[in-house]
């Protein structure tokens, strides 16, 4: 017996139609704009674009450049100490909240408040912090620890990480947030339980709550990742890549290049560099989660 | 004119721009971009403003601030096709790239008519003028490499004159540092430690070297004795700055002068604006030093005008007049005044001037003193890639000056 056949239904037109704009956003402005970038990289363009084609020779003084060395390496610095440090204060904090504390509310504005202010501002706050003769050192020598130092910004070798101690105070307060919001997903007669077995409470966060909330770290470590990548007010404001050019980062090799020193072959060679990259990075992550999701359809 | 790639910036703005309603465009009617905001900027574009009214045009003002969104803004503008009828640039290569394109308008009629040829150091000229053309007009000369000083924190370490020379001013260096205050009043920027350095290299070197690094290129000349003292000198001044510096702002530095907490600043004639404002008088409170010696060179920095081609009859009446009257006496004088600049010509009445711009007028009256800034020797990438080298030779805990000149001679050529 065979039923009726199904009357498929109407291909949504009216939906395709509304979807034109973004489609159209996304091929010609995102994607062309992107494939252009990578084109005039392989050209001489300096205040101008030009199409001439000299192959990769903007690529080579990009990696003759001490200062992109400089950028890439920092990256590296900043991004290694800022994801870990973020990521444990954040959940720090969210544990801290998850103690069911007086005050919870007041609590979790203040600690997500940094996260409301601009790149700028923060990176003014700090500059002054951190400053030798306006801020924390002379704050504490002028207390009576005449021999206190904490002079990292004016130091080369340690100046990036006054740039992450910056972001790490600006995004913990996000993790927090949502670090919380996951903590507040997981069954409390789990707590119950490891209290029962008498279990204790660092090794019930460790060893129970910690693996549940893998997604809530994949979006933290995704948001945070972002950040990493176009690190660019916060050096702006803080050092203007200095001392020297020792906290100098890919993003404000970019801006410079295009802007004030008029290459924006050099630019784009950098800019396509660093998509290179990130799609390193990404291209394993999406490969296995569509290994996941198919795994997930077939049962 | 069709131009197939546009960046996106540009492409995006040209865009937005073409969707305005264009204006019907009225007699002499003359949008100007420019980066002058502060409050002693804004006063002095406002001088060209109601010269240019009173010339029978109507000023536009269209001001953005800072050099690099302004210029950028110009630029976009100026692809888009739906260029202002003037826009600011630094007297350098800054729009060289747009002369090549055949961008710009020429400047020719009226530099016959007004005898610029005759009228401008030889240094503008080489800046404005390309294959035969004049591309811009300038509007000022700014000194970027003066050294002012405190007068009374002199007295008190003692020192009993003003220097005359390299050596007399790191004795009163030492002396000031002795008295217990830092010597040179620092901005740890990029760009503050470029200038020293070139205040050093001008100083120190001379012109003759100062030229075969930024206009020859010589490699040579940057590995020999000569340019390694002028590097071991700029180091010197190291010794002299305190460690609030990092991150301190360039009228931050001004002000430890102003307030008798520092001795020396190396900074261009609009640090003589902070002064002003303080209420102090240049050769009373404050002096300034030009350069060391009586034929020391005198750096010629300042801002131009350029003036994007078109078609419309009306814009390019428009900036006729505005090229004329910019470079006429009267206005030279009430602009630079309260710029605190020099004229781009010596035949003016320098009277009401204060004695820093006199002196700079009567050095610019002697050609052979007449040093071009960098920006006019090489592009904004080469310029950028010496910062980068100067900078990080500044702030390295362990200098090495044979890294440096090998790091210099690539950067040159960049």
């Amino acid at each position: 017996m065979t039923g009726s056949p199904r009357r498929r239904p109407a291909r949504p037109w009216a939906a395709y139609l509304a979807l034109l704009p973004m489609a159209f956003t996304v091929v010609v402005i995102y994607l062309g704009t992107v494939l252009w970038s990578v084109g005039i990289s392989f050209t001489s363009s300096k205040m101008l674009p030009r199409s001439d084609f000299v192959g990769f020779s903007q690529y080579e003084r990009l990696f003759t450049t001490d200062r992109w060395h400089v950028s890439l390496h920092n990256m590296l610095a900043f991004g290694a100490s800022f994801l870990t440090l973020c990521l444990v204060a954040g959940f720090l904090l969210a544990v801290f909240i998850d103690q069911k504390v007086r005050a919870e509310g007041l609590l979790r504005t203040v600690f997500l408040y940094p996260f409301a202010m601009s790149f700028i501002a923060t990176g003014v706050v700090w500059q002054w912090l951190l400053n030798p003769q306006l801020g924390l050192q002379t704050s504490v020598r002028n207390l009576g620890w005449t021999s206190f130092r904490f002079d990292w910004i004016a130091d080369p070798d340690l100046a990036i990480y006054t740039i992450a101690l910056a972001a790490i105070w600006h995004g913990a307060g996000l993790v927090m947030a949502l670090m919380l919001a996951g903590l507040r997903g997981i069954d409390e007669s789990l707590w119950m339980a490891a209290r029962v077995e008498g279990i204790p409470r660092w090794r019930y966060y460790a060893q129970i709550v910690l693996p549940q909330l893998g997604p809530t770290l994949g979006t933290c470590l995704v948001l945070l990742s972002l950040g990493v990548v176009r690190l660019y007010d916060t050096v702006l404001v803080m050092t203007q890549g200095g001392p020297g050019i020792a906290t100098e980062v890919p993003a404000k090799f970019i801006m410079d290049h295009i802007g004030g020193r008029s290459n924006i072959g050099l630019a784009s060679a950098a800019s396509t560099v660093m998509l290179v990259m990130v799609l390193a990075v990404l291209a394993p992550w999406f490969y296995m989660r569509s290994r996941q999701a198919a795994r997930g359809l077939h049962g | 004119m069709t131009r197939p790639n546009l960046h996106p910036i540009l492409a995006c703005t040209a865009i937005a721009a073409s969707l305005l309603v264009a204006l019907p465009a009225i007699a002499q009617k003359a949008e100007v971009i420019h980066w002058w905001t502060s409050g002693g900027e804004s006063a002095a574009i406002k001088e060209v403003a109601e010269a240019y009214n009173k010339a029978g045009g109507t000023w536009v003002d269209s001001a953005v601030a800072g050099g690099e969104p302004a210029r950028a803004a110009a630029i976009s503008r100026i692809v888009g096709g739906k260029p202002p009828v003037a826009a600011q640039f630094n007297t350098s290569k800054q729009y060289h790239d747009l002369i090549a394109d055949d961008l710009l308008a020429s400047m020719d009629e009226v530099a016959a008519k007004e005898g610029w040829d005759k009228l401008l150091p030889a240094p503008i000229i080489n800046a404005i003028k390309v294959k035969g053309h004049y591309y811009a007009v300038p509007i000022n000369i700014h000194m970027p490499a003066w050294i002012f000083y405190s007068k009374a924190v002199l007295a008190k370490a003692g020192v009993a004159a003003e220097p005359k020379s390299v050596d007399e001013f790191f004795a009163a260096l030492d002396k000031i540092k002795a008295a217990g205050m830092p010597g040179l009043a620092f901005s740890s920027a990029p760009v503050w430690e470029a200038l020293t350095f070139n205040a050093m290299l001008m100083n120190v070197g001379g012109s003759e070297l100062y030229l075969k690094f930024y206009r020859d290129r010589d490699s040579a000349a940057i590995a020999s004795d000569g340019f390694k003292k002028v590097l071991s000198s700029y180091l010197r001044l190291k010794g002299y700055i305190d460690a609030g510096a990092t991150g301190r702002s360039w009228n931050d530095s001004t002000s430890m002068l102003i307030t008798n907490r520092a001795g020396f600043q190396v900074m261009g004639d609009w640090a003589k604006g902070e002064f002003k404002a303080a209420n102090q008088v240049a050769g009373k409170e404050y002096g300034c030093i030009a350069g060391f010696g009586a034929k020391s060179p005198y750096m010629v920095g300042g801002d131009v005008f350029i003036f994007p081609k078109t078609a419309d009859a009306e814009a390019i009446k428009a900036q006729h007049l505005l090229a004329t009257v910019i470079t006429s006496k009267p206005l030279q004088v009430a602009f630079n005044l309260k710029k605190g600049s020099i004229p781009i010509r010596t035949d003016v009445d320098a009277s009401g001037m204060d004695i820093c711009a006199q002196t700079g007028l009567a050095v610019m009256k002697d050609p052979s003193r007449q040093l071009p800034s960098p920006g006019m020797l090489i592009n904004p990438d080469a310029a950028g890639a010496v910062q980068d080298v100067i900078s990080k030779f500044w702030n390295n805990p362990s200098p090495n000056i044979d890294d440096v000149v090998k790091s210099l001679q690539v950067a040159i050529k960049r």
